[in-house]
This record gives C-alpha cells, sequence and structure tokens, in this order.
C-alpha cells in the first residue's frame, strides 16, 4: 500500500493580523484614527497639495467650457484622446476594490477583510475620476443627460444597440452599486463611532449616518444576507463593466481594436492596475497612520502576487494582439502592429512592455514582494505601465487611418494634461478626506479576525 | 458581578444581561429560548453565525426580494431598450431586425444588477426597522460596548413569559456580567 505524502504545511508570510489584539483594541485603534488622532501637519500638506492640483481641473474645465473641446489635442483621426485614454484608466484602477471587497469575500478570503473598506473607496473616487472624462468629451458637458433615456420633446431616444450608451448604463451601475456596498459596509462601523465619540456634533452625525445601528442579531442575520448577495451581484458586474468598456473598442472595425481578446484582456489589465493602485496608496497609509498590524506583510504580499498573477494575463494578452495581427493575413491590422512597434509611437510600446511585463516578473521573488519600498515602486511603475498601455490602444490605433491622406499625429496640450492631472487631485484629495473622517478599516471584520472571536475555534486538522 | 434594578415607574422595555464572551452569548441565547421565551434579542459588535442557530433565525425575505428585483429590472432593462428600438424610435438600418436581442443583453443586464442590488441593500435596511433613530436599549449606559467589544441579551417585556423578577431571577443563572433593566 502507498504511504499517505506529507504535504508541507502552507508557507505563510506572517499573521493576518498580529498578536497581542482585542476586541477592545482594534476597535479604539481604528476609531481613535478618526476620533481622537490630531490632524498632523503631514495629512494638511498633503491635503492642500492634492487641493492645488485639483484646481487644474477646474481651470482645464473652465476653458473648456468656454472654447470647446479645440482646446484638446484631439484631432481626425484621432477623436479619442488623453479623455478616452484616462477614462480607461481611471476605470480599471477602480476594479481592484470591488474584486477585494466582492470577489474575494465570495472566496471566503478573510485576509481581504484589513483592505476592502479601503479598496472600496478608491473604486468610488477613481469612478469619479472616469466619468469626467466622457462627459467632458461630450463637448457640451451641460447636455449629457440626454445619453439617458427619458422622455424629451424632441422625440428622441437613445440607440440601445452602441456600445457607448452601454457604457453609460455599466458605469452608472457600477458607481451605484459600489456605492451602496460601501455604505452598507459602514453601518456597523457608523454605529461604533456613535457610540465612542464624545462631541455631540460626533454623536449626530455618525449616529444619523448610523441610522440607529444596534448590532441586534435579527440585524445581522439580514445583514449579512444582503451582503453576501450584493457581492454576488457585484462579481459580474465588474467584469461586465470592463467587458462594456472594453466593447466601446472591439465592437467597432478599427484595427488593433476589433478583437475577441479584448474582454478578458482589459478585465485582466484593469485588476492588474487596481491592485497597482491599491500598493501605492495602502502602503503609504499603513506607514503613516502605523497600521503594520493589522495591514500586515500578509496583505501586500497577496496583493504582490494577485499583480503577478493578473500582470502575466496583461503579458498574455499583448502577445496574443502580435499574434492575431500577423495572423489575420490582413494589411491593415499587419500593419497597425507594425506601426505600433515600429512606428512614430513606438517608445510608448516600448515603455509600456518594459513597466507591465518586465518589471512585475521582479515579483517571483518573495524577497520583493516583502520589501515593503521596492514593492512599492514597482505599484508605481505598474500604473504608469498601464496608463501607457490606454494610450497605446487608443493612439496608435486611430493615428494611422485607413487611408494615408487622412493620417496625423495626436499629442496632448497643456489643457489635456491641466485635465489629467486635476483628477489625480481629486482622486487625492477625496482619499485624504476619507481616512480623516471615516474608518479606513472595516472594524468589525477585523473583529472577525481576532483569536477568541469565533464561538468555536475551527479543529486544527 | 453586581445587579442594577432600577425601580421604574412606566413599565419597562425589558431586561438586558451583558455577557464578555461570544460563547457566553450563543449560550445564553440558546437557553433563553429553551427556557420558552420568543421575544427576546442578541447583540453583538460583529456577526455570529451560530446566534441564528441558537436564536432559530431565518428570514429569507431579503433574498426573495432581491430575487423579485432583479427580475424586474431584468425585464425593465429589455422592455426598455425593446420599445425605444421598435416602437418609439425605429429606424431602419438596411433592414436589420428592429428588435436585436443580443445587442440589448449589456443592458438589461445592467438593468438587472442595478435593481437587484438596490432592493438587497433598500429591502435589509427596511426589514431591520432601520433608521430608527431611538430605541429602548440605547438607555442602558452600558450598552455603548455593544458596538465596540461586548455582547448583549435582553428579554423584552411583550413577551408573555415575560415577570420582572423571574425574568431577572432566569437571567442571573445565566451569569452574565451584569443584568440592568432597560427603560422604555
Amino acid at each position: 500500500m502507498q504511504q499517505p505524502v506529507e504535504l508541507p504545511d502552507r508557507i505563510e508570510v506572517g499573521p493576518v493580523i498580529d498578536e497581542g489584539h482585542s476586541l477592545a483594541s482594534v476597535s479604539d485603534k481604528i476609531t481613535g484614527i478618526v476620533l481622537k488622532r490630531k490632524t498632523t501637519l503631514g495629512w494638511i500638506f498633503g491635503f492642500l497639495v492634492s487641493f492645488a492640483v485639483l484646481q487644474n481641473l477646474m481651470a482645464a474645465a473652465t476653458w473648456l467650457f468656454v472654447k470647446g473641446v479645440g482646446v484638446w489635442g484631439i484631432n481626425i483621426p484621432v477623436g479619442w484622446g488623453f479623455a478616452i485614454v484616462n477614462f480607461v484608466w481611471w476605470i480599471g484602477i477602480g476594479h481592484a476594490g470591488t474584486l477585494i471587497s466582492a470577489i474575494l469575500l465570495l472566496l471566503n478570503q478573510s485576509w481581504r477583510n484589513a483592505i476592502n473598506r479601503f479598496a472600496e473607496a478608491m473604486t468610488l473616487f477613481a469612478v469619479m475620476c472616469a466619468g469626467m472624462f466622457p462627459v467632458l468629451h461630450t463637448g457640451r458637458p451641460w447636455l449629457a443627460y440626454w445619453l439617458f433615456p427619458y422622455p424629451n420633446t424632441m422625440d428622441l431616444w437613445p440607440q440601445f444597440r452602441s456600445p457607448l450608451l452601454w457604457d453609460v448604463f455599466a458605469v452608472s451601475t457600477y458607481f451605484t452599486i459600489s456605492a451602496v456596498f460601501w455604505y452598507v459596509g459602514l453601518i456597523p462601523d457608523l454605529a461604533n463611532l456613535r457610540d465612542t465619540s464624545k462631541k455631540r456634533w460626533q454623536q449626530l452625525v455618525f449616529g444619523g449616518l448610523a441610522m440607529g445601528w444596534r448590532g441586534s442579531a435579527r440585524h445581522w442575520q439580514r445583514y449579512e444576507k444582503a451582503s453576501l448577495l450584493l457581492a454576488g451581484l457585484a462579481t459580474p458586474l465588474v467584469v461586465s463593466v470592463h467587458t462594456v468598456v472594453s466593447f466601446d473598442f472591439a465592437v467597432s472595425i478599427v484595427p488593433g481594436w476589433h478583437t475577441t481578446i479584448f474582454p478578458p484582456y482589459f478585465v485582466a489589465g484593469a485588476i492588474y492596475s487596481g491592485f497597482a493602485m491599491v500598493l501605492s496608496l495602502m502602503i503609504p497609509l499603513r506607514h503613516f497612520y502605523g497600521l503594520q498590524d493589522v495591514i500586515t506583510m500578509r496583505h501586500l504580499n497577496n496583493m504582490a502576487k494577485v499583480t503577478l498573477a493578473t500582470g502575466l494575463i496583461v503579458a498574455y494578452g499583448y502577445m496574443m494582439e502580435a499574434f492575431f495581427g500577423y495572423f489575420s493575413a490582413d494589411t491593415y491590422e499587419k500593419f497597425m502592429i507594425w506601426n505600433r512597434m515600429t512606428g512614430p509611437y513606438a517608445m510608448f510600446y516600448w515603455t509600456l512592455i518594459l513597466c507591465n511585463i518586465i518589471t512585475p516578473q521582479f515579483l517571483w521573488f518573495k524577497r520583493i514582494r516583502t520589501n515593503v519600498f521596492v514593492l512599492w515602486c514597482l505599484s508605481i511603475v505598474v500604473n504608469i505601465g498601464m496608463w501607457l498601455e490606454r494610450f497605446v490602444i487608443v493612439i496608435t490605433s486611430l493615428h494611422r487611418d485607413f487611408l494615408p491622406s487622412s493620417w496625423s499625429m495626436y499629442w496632448p496640450t497643456l489643457w489635456d494634461w491641466m485635465t489629467f492631472t486635476g483628477t489625480l487631485g481629486l482622486f487625492l484629495t477625496c482619499i485624504f478626506l476619507f481616512v480623516r473622517v471615516l474608518p479606513s478599516i472595516t472594524i468589525f471584520e477585523l473583529r472577525m479576525l481576532l483569536p477568541g472571536a469565533r464561538v468555536k475555534e475551527p479543529i486544527a486538522q | 458581578m453586581s445587579t442594577h434594578v432600577v425601580e421604574y415607574l412606566h413599565p419597562i422595555y425589558g431586561i438586558m444581561a451583558e455577557f464578555e464572551t461570544p460563547g457566553e452569548l450563543v449560550e445564553a441565547a440558546r437557553r433563553t429560548r429553551e427556557a420558552g421565551y420568543r421575544k427576546f434579542d442578541a447583540y453583538s459588535p460583529y456577526p455570529l453565525h451560530e446566534l441564528d442557530e441558537a436564536m432559530d433565525l431565518h428570514d429569507n425575505r431579503v433574498s426573495l426580494a432581491t430575487l423579485v428585483g432583479g427580475l424586474l429590472g431584468c425585464a425593465g432593462g429589455f422592455g426598455l431598450a425593446t420599445w425605444c428600438a421598435a416602437v418609439a424610435f425605429p429606424l431602419n438600418i438596411a433592414g436589420r431586425p428592429l428588435i436585436s436581442v443580443p445587442m440589448f443583453i449589456p443592458i438589461t443586464f445592467e438593468c438587472t444588477i442595478l435593481l437587484a442590488g438596490l432592493t438587497a441593500a433598500i429591502s435589509m435596511i427596511m426589514m431591520n426597522g432601520l433608521p430608527s433613530p431611538y430605541h429602548p436599549v440605547f438607555n442602558v449606559e452600558r450598552f455603548a460596548n455593544a458596538s465596540r467589544n461586548k455582547f448583549f441579551l435582553c428579554i423584552e417585556s411583550e413577551d408573555t413569559k415575560f415577570d420582572r423578577e423571574d425574568t431577572a431571577r432566569f437571567l442571573e443563572t445565566l451569569q452574565p456580567e451584569e443584568i440592568s433593566e432597560v427603560a422604555r
């Protein structure tokens, strides 16, 4: 008879939550950040810088409203410039939040408990930034409500066969459901803040937002069910949103866009860039707020692994794009991929390959995954790489039109850059406000990770 | 362990016992139910699935409402697309069918998720009776810890088996940290 093979224990990099914490200590630690911690100079400085950068958006949008979209670098044939590049980039960043909060909940990955609130907030803010671009790109943003089906005096209805309308429904649904999911998750923690705060106005604000939550078992039972249902609904939603975004490209007949690989490759790219962004934000957060005991090395290690895995899927996508171009035997497809690699934008393409395919390979090494500073630098490189990917997809496919007589180049103007950096400012401003006024870590889920939190500890096998 | 039994002129909401650990609360809830009490509730700072069993909780109305919401969203989304494209604003493009089902799927899907998700959240909040700005349990000062680190069980005076002295004595047998009467 064969001897049963001894499997080695799973190698874990540290626990999900450091030892020595109790129910009271985790609650007080996280609520203390909101209620007790003095607003530090660092926070004020960071907030002011972000808020100043946000003013770029205001100035650029004002000038856009005065002059029209001609102030941007777009032209014919490149009608989709920075607006669409940034839209796709921001939407993608949001996807990691939903992945962490919904998909990892369904997969019972309890390590996500410490990071999901922050990641979800990041989703909301990223979608806000993303939504800005198509609205501004319409040229007459004050008429953006025309995108929605409503009875109007013109007797017109939107075209339901257009991916651009699908986008409207997908992105607005995504924002609504993310906001609802986020708020539902906040309710028990808001109750904790209400009960812990000493100031009257804080009690009123948090009490009002908590809606009188009292932690009743009958409530928890429905609450858990609703959370699970929302997670179950958000999971296909997040996949559908970037699929629909990729349809904006794939349903057209432009060489370089019209490929079936786009939906899965876009979704993987979205999660890739999203996890990179979570790392870029989470590493400074845990450092400045001293949260190393709840956002442990295990979290960073796991997130780095997801980044690597999705990065490999993205690499496969690039390979397939090149292969499709070659294998299609279509003059335009072949030219497009050749032009992308050797044409006027070749620099962007090869930088993108360097950032998105070569750099993440370092994540194979545990020493790099557990080196916080190097990991942070890598995550920034991946963010830049993913932005370049969107730039390459949008611009190189358009700038060489079918007829050489309509060929042109696209270069962003000052106003393009100001709009883009302005949304970065908006994003960071929101993040700064969020970590100051709300608990950036889900306290009640953190409690469930504590030893002794379960009635019966699972029997070790 | 100390007991505060305050005499109130008005009838009370119930009697509340405080526990240190989740295990004690679940055990207390089980024994309270076995003792024949029905109108009681347990309060914990995080969900305890064992309580569902101990208190015999099985409310599936949130799931049902979500299903109905999802189906309405599905029918509504598809109906909207079909009505707009085929009735309100038909466009004949090279004789292609007006009701082009595959092209309506993305919007049907998004509407399904939107309505189902909103129904899940709203029905949960409404069935829980929230928002409720006032609730008697908050009259117990120590109840502020229910959202932090303590576990509570409250037997309500509306229970047919409730008796101010007997119930307090019964709660004593569960060995809580503290017992308090809850003002209405």
